[in-house]
């Protein structure tokens, strides 16, 4: 995709918040000293007054946010992954989860291709804490164009949203034009017979990517973008494991309750299928540029390609 | 204040206590150590200082209340009750299966209730983001929030406090319930919080530190709050944990513990005995 135009998916979010932001006087966002980085700083640009950074204290915006939520506010949080999830998790279990305010989290820098900050900022766990609260919708875009198209339907959502944003500029496919996103539908990018490759975030232009190798070589894999990781598109899943019997899933996320064991779970219950999970194996990052870091924990095309081959000759 | 209005808000103080008691011996569960100790508090929000309305809990413009520490319930709850928003037998089915009232406060089930805390430090914030959306939408009510001396060792407090002082929100009004002791022991020997006023007013805000039972006390020192322009405005009240019911003041050991069946009915009697005698003034 070298010719391909390549923007991260958090400006997406910006240019989302601004838009939106015209609309709706209801919307108001806070930060926590990195609006210039998740973007939310682009809204605050355009709407001094409703945007306000929090300063380095997480755990008050979330639960700030919350209470605003509580007048009738649409509250959109932001920081890093690492931080909106991990440092605010108890505050956003209670004040946000609990209470089902309207609280939308808007989480920048999530994954290891946050690169060179290394491990203490390569957030791999947000995806498993997040969906662990009751209620809570769990998505994660695969471009730009899917980000705003996704900020936009979870202004529309009533209750509580985590978007995980990346850092890193990555290939846009989606036309803003036409395409139309609904949370918790998955959207079938390429059709396939042999394995079903299940994907999000920056990994679905690796599996279309994948999906070409492994066509050359005779393997017909269905491509799936899951933006939504919760609630979880069970239909297409379940279509996906009776029509081409393997699944792999890939995500930028360790593989402990993320995409693919949310995937498992479904399937072991409903239509027992083999699986192959790609994601971080139970380990913390480090520092290096992103793509380095990506080929190096086999979150790229040529590894998932050739899972997915071995996987159809077994 | 006029005698007969204080006289009323004794009187309903004394109920507050009566059914801290009533509802935590029925949930064989809860904390009235820090619920007695805002009984008078409780009484003066829901008697006096705040604009709300039972018959329509939810109306926009009412004044927020936020139970910071959560975990005094009781006492929140009874006053809610008292003043009108649900019945007072149904303070008998305090954390029982099946019963809206909670063991901690519940916005969404719970009339009168407008945050949902009892993980402690986060009330002040949600407060906070209250305060700021009411500026935002000129919306001309207040905020409150309850806080514990032994909650405010929470780190998120103080980012609250920097906050609020931060975005000048002067219709936020912090109380924080000095009664010295937290689940573990005095706040002092556990982890000291004090100086609480200097600190608070090193963060920006006006404060006023009185006794929390003088009921004169507290008049001033909301008159004062309401006043203060452009600063948030903390009241630190120095109480009597467990006050009211003589073998529950100052002692640790009531923080979290549900009187039984023996202490309900010693506790019962000293307050109808205290209640008779104000109603009998």
């Amino acid at each position: 995709m070298a010719d391909v135009k390549k923007i991260a998916t958090r400006t997406g979010y910006g240019e989302a918040l601004r838009e939106l932001g015209q609309a709706h006087e209801d919307i108001v966002v806070f930060d926590a000293d990195l609006a210039g980085s998740t973007q939310t700083g682009v809204f605050g640009k355009a709407f001094p007054n409703r945007h306000f950074n929090c300063g380095i204290a997480e755990a008050n915006m979330m639960a700030a946010a919350a209470g605003a939520a509580s007048m009738g506010m649409t509250a959109f949080a932001s920081s890093f992954a690492m931080f909106a999830a991990g440092r605010a998790y108890e505050q956003v279990r209670n004040s946000i989860g609990y209470t089902g305010l309207n609280v939308k989290i808007g989480a920048s820098h999530g994954g290891i291709s946050v690169g060179e900050d290394g491990a203490s900022h390569q957030c791999l766990e947000d995806f498993a804490l997040m969906r662990s609260i009751p209620g809570m919708v769990v998505m994660s875009p695969a471009d730009a164009v899917e980000a705003k198209a996704m900020v936009k339907a979870a202004y529309e959502h009533e209750g509580p949203v985590y978007m995980r944003f990346g850092r890193s500029p990555v290939p846009v496919f989606h036309d803003g034009e036409s395409f139309r996103f609904e949370i918790g539908k998955g959207e079938v990018m390429r059709d396939g017979t042999d394995v079903a490759i299940i994907a999000n975030g920056l990994l679905v232009a690796e599996a279309v990517e994948a999906g070409k190798l492994l066509a050359d070589r005779g393997v017909s894999a269905r491509i799936i973008n899951m933006a939504t990781i919760k609630p979880l598109d069970g239909e297409l899943v379940l279509k996906a494991a009776e029509e081409c019997g393997r699944i792999v899933t890939c995500e930028e996320h360790s593989v402990i309750g993320g995409l693919g064991e949310a995937v498992c779970a479904l399937l072991c219950e409903k239509c027992p299928t083999p699986v192959r999970r790609i994601g971080i194996n139970d380990v913390f990052g480090h520092s290096g540029p992103a793509a380095a870091l990506l080929e190096e924990f086999g979150l790229c095309a040529a590894n998932i390609a050739k899972v997915a081959e071995e996987f159809t000759k077994q | 204040m006029t005698d007969n209005e204080k006289k009323a808000l004794m009187v309903n103080a004394c109920k507050v206590r009566i059914g801290i008691i009533e509802s935590t011996h029925a949930a064989k569960a809860g904390h009235p150590g820090g619920s007695l100790s805002a009984a008078e508090l409780f009484a003066y929000l829901y008697f006096k200082e705040l604009n709300v309305d039972p018959g329509d809990p939810r109306k926009p413009d009412r004044d927020r209340f936020v139970l910071s520490k959560g975990h005094c319930a009781p006492g929140l709850y009874a006053a809610l009750a008292l003043r009108g928003f649900f019945p007072w037998e149904d303070l008998k089915t305090l954390r029982h299966i099946g019963s809206y009232l909670q063991g901690h406060p519940d916005m969404k089930s719970i009339p009168g209730v407008d945050m949902s805390t009892g993980s402690l430090g986060q009330g002040i914030s949600a407060a906070c983001g209250m305060a700021l959306a009411a500026k935002l939408q000129n919306n001309p009510c207040r905020v409150y929030a309850l806080l514990g001396d032994g909650e405010i060792q929470e780190g998120q407090v103080w980012e609250a406090f920097m906050f609020a002082h931060h975005y000048k929100l002067d219709n936020l009004c912090a109380v924080i319930d000095n009664n010295g002791l937290q689940i573990d022991g005095p706040v002092d020997q556990v982890m000291s919080p004090y100086p609480i006023g200097e600190k608070l007013r090193a963060f920006g805000w006006e404060t006023a530190e009185i006794d929390g039972h003088d009921y004169d006390a507290l008049e001033g020192a909301f008159a004062q709050a309401r006043a203060v322009k452009g600063r948030p405005f903390a009241i630190i009240m120095k109480t009597v944990k467990g006050k009211g019911v003589s073998f529950m003041e100052n002692q640790v050991g009531w923080h979290g513990k549900a009187p039984n069946d023996e202490q309900a009915e010693l506790a019962l009697n000293e307050l109808n005995a205290q209640l008779a005698r104000l109603e009998a003034v």
